[in-house]
């Protein structure tokens, strides 16, 4: 399946959404099958500021735990409570009911250096 | 095989590491034939005074081990200290290792307990950075009722930059020894500096009771974590930690059924609520079912750990002291909580008789609050009176100028211990002995064949 073209990627394999002022971040469909069954998200808490490329979160399955990295800069302004009982939402529904942080756009210029859908697909044929 | 490997020596091989840090020659004996070595090894372990009555404890406790506890761990499949590589194949290991945890979180009151550490101080380092973690703040706050040992750890571990604080004693009146309450409210007090974690031990190192709960709550109310440093036979008397508001316990399992042994190795005891499971360090072993229903044990949370997780692991200073956990697992089931009341209970008791005896000869105790089993008596020229009285045949604990020597008020004084162990005969012929070293004059009316036996664990079941 294609990365879908209404997003941006980072090479870390985040996606983030526009929305006006906001963002909305999750990870790929390619990443929660490469990490398998996803049992467990950390994330930071509402109001926290997030550095581009820093890590902000965590993501665990049953074999792997790997960092979430900010796709830009900014604030968060909500966090996906349903993860907390229903971390399988990121296998079942990556690009939707398993988003995992809302957060403000410090510097929309950040966006212009992620990845289209088209660029995140070669990234992810190229292994 | 050098040639195989192109290289022309052995030292290749480490060409890698820097010469200054190469060990430029050991500094070993000639080899000696095995009857004149297996004579020498004997002759200084002969050097070790075994034979000397032992009113030391300090963080390390002397107890009667059932006979099962040695016999078991003689078996050869137990003979391993760590958790097997492949360790489902294991179901007996795991299936001790469940246990072990199982005991400990019955006894410490917390959800999850970790399968161990290499002992208390390390448990409670692990214990301090967990704090960290968790808040995402970066200050510790340790009372100095801390074990001494433990706080240097403390110290070793948090030297990469995260801030940990000392918490002073109260030096006067009816709470002298234990954690200055109005002290510790002030350090977490500071806005700027947010507080991650304060730990304090009950008893504390002076043998005194702490106040627990005024502790966790004071701590709570700043938003920081209550580590509770705890000693696991006292619990079988004392409120776990579970009971008053600690986040996490850590403590040393020597007492149950681990010989003292100088150096080592002994057993880390590490607990938390199940808030801070994704925190705690180390192996956890989880129960389950497997494809046909039937009980299984396995290694869980696995994710966590140091070869998944690298440098990102909960901890990368850590294993599992398994065979030390499984005495600790052997002894308490032995002893079961009827006997280790007895236990606790028998050395508070032998305790106050000691400070009885002793009040009885003008030696009085260093301070006012209520104590478990061990308390610190002033004597004049301490270290003197300690080197004598080892003369005579007896360890007079520990002279605490020597563990805490910054702290004045601990000048010349003496940190005694009883446990079950102690007969109401070693404590009337060390009394004797004391009052003669202080008075330079040999006492009288001392019985010296009563009161000998110790006390049979179990025997009020």
């Amino acid at each position: 399946m294609s990365a879908p073209s209404d997003l941006r990627y980072t090479r870390d394999h985040e996606w983030i959404k526009v929305d006006g002022d906001e963002a909305t971040v999750g990870i790929t469909q390619y990443a929660a099958e490469q990490l398998g069954d996803i049992v467990f998200v950390e994330l930071p808490d509402s109001g926290r500021d997030l550095e581009v490329a820093k890590p902000f979160g965590v993501v665990e399955s049953v074999k792997a735990v790997s960092d979430l990295y900010a796709p830009i800069s900014g604030a968060v302004t909500s966090t996906n409570d349903a993860l907390a009982k229903e971390p399988e939402l990121v296998n079942s529904d990556p690009y939707g009911a398993g988003w995992m942080i809302k957060l403000t756009i410090a510097d929309p210029t950040q966006i212009d250096d992620l990845l289209d859908g088209s660029a995140y697909d070669d990234l992810v044929a190229a292994g | 095989m050098l040639a195989a490997l192109g290289i022309e020596s052995v030292d290749d091989l480490f060409a890698d590491i820097p010469a200054a840090l190469r060990a430029s020659s050991l500094e070993l004996p000639e080899p000696e034939p095995e009857l004149e070595l297996a004579g020498r090894l004997r002759e200084l372990a002969g050097r070790n005074r075994t034979d000397l009555v032992s009113f030391l404890g300090a963080g390390v406790y002397r107890h009667w081990s059932p006979p099962t506890v040695d016999q078991l761990l003689l078996r050869g499949e137990w003979y391993t200290a760590y958790t097997p590589y492949q360790p489902e194949v294991s179901q007996g290991t795991l299936q001790s290792i469940y246990e072990y945890q199982s005991l400990m979180a019955e006894l410490i009151g917390l959800d999850v307990v970790s399968a161990s550490h290499y002992d208390g101080a390390a448990a409670t380092a692990e214990a301090g950075l967990m704090t960290c973690r968790a808040t995402r703040r970066e200050r510790v706050l340790v009372s100095r009722g801390v074990h001494p040992h433990y706080r240097a750890t403390l110290r070793a571990y948090f030297g990469g930059g995260l801030e940990l604080e000392e918490i002073p004693l109260v030096r006067d009146g009816e709470s002298a020894g234990t954690t200055d309450l109005a002290a510790l409210g002030s350090m977490l007090a500071d806005a700027d500096r947010p507080v991650a974690g304060v730990i304090a031990a009950n008893p504390d190192f002076l043998g005194l009771l702490e106040p627990m709960p005024r502790i966790a709550e004071l701590a709570h109310d700043a938003g920081a974590l209550f580590v509770a440093v705890i000693e696991p036979v006292s619990l079988a008397v004392l409120a776990p930690p579970g009971a008053y508001g600690a986040d996490i316990a850590a403590g040393e399992g020597q007492p149950l059924g681990i010989a003292p042994q100088y150096g080592g190795p002994y057993l880390g005891i590490l607990a938390s609520t199940d808030a801070l499971v994704r925190q705690i360090p180390g192996r956890l072993v989880g129960m389950t079912t497997d494809l046909d229903g039937k009980r299984a044990f396995v290694m869980t949370l696995r994710a966590r750990e140091q070869d998944i997780r690298r440098d990102k692991a909960a901890s990368n200073i850590c294993t599992n002291q398994a065979l030390l956990a499984l005495a600790a697992s052997i002894y308490l089931a032995t002893v079961g909580p009827h006997g280790l009341r007895d236990v606790a209970a028998t050395g508070a008791a032998r305790a106050s008789e000691l400070e009885t005896a002793l009040a009885a000869i003008g030696v009085e105790r260093l301070h006012r609050g209520p104590y478990l089993n061990e308390f610190a008596v002033r004597v004049p020229d301490a270290r003197s009176i300690h080197r004598r009285l080892i003369e005579r045949g007896f360890l007079a604990g520990l002279v605490l100028a020597d563990a805490e020597p910054d702290d004045p008020s601990l000048a010349d004084a003496l940190l005694l211990c009883a446990t079950e162990l102690t007969t109401q005969g070693d404590i009337a012929r060390f009394v004797a002995a004391l009052q003669e070293v202080l008075t330079g004059r040999p006492s009288v009316g001392v019985e010296t064949g009563a009161g000998d036996t110790a006390t049979p664990i179990g025997a009020t079941r």
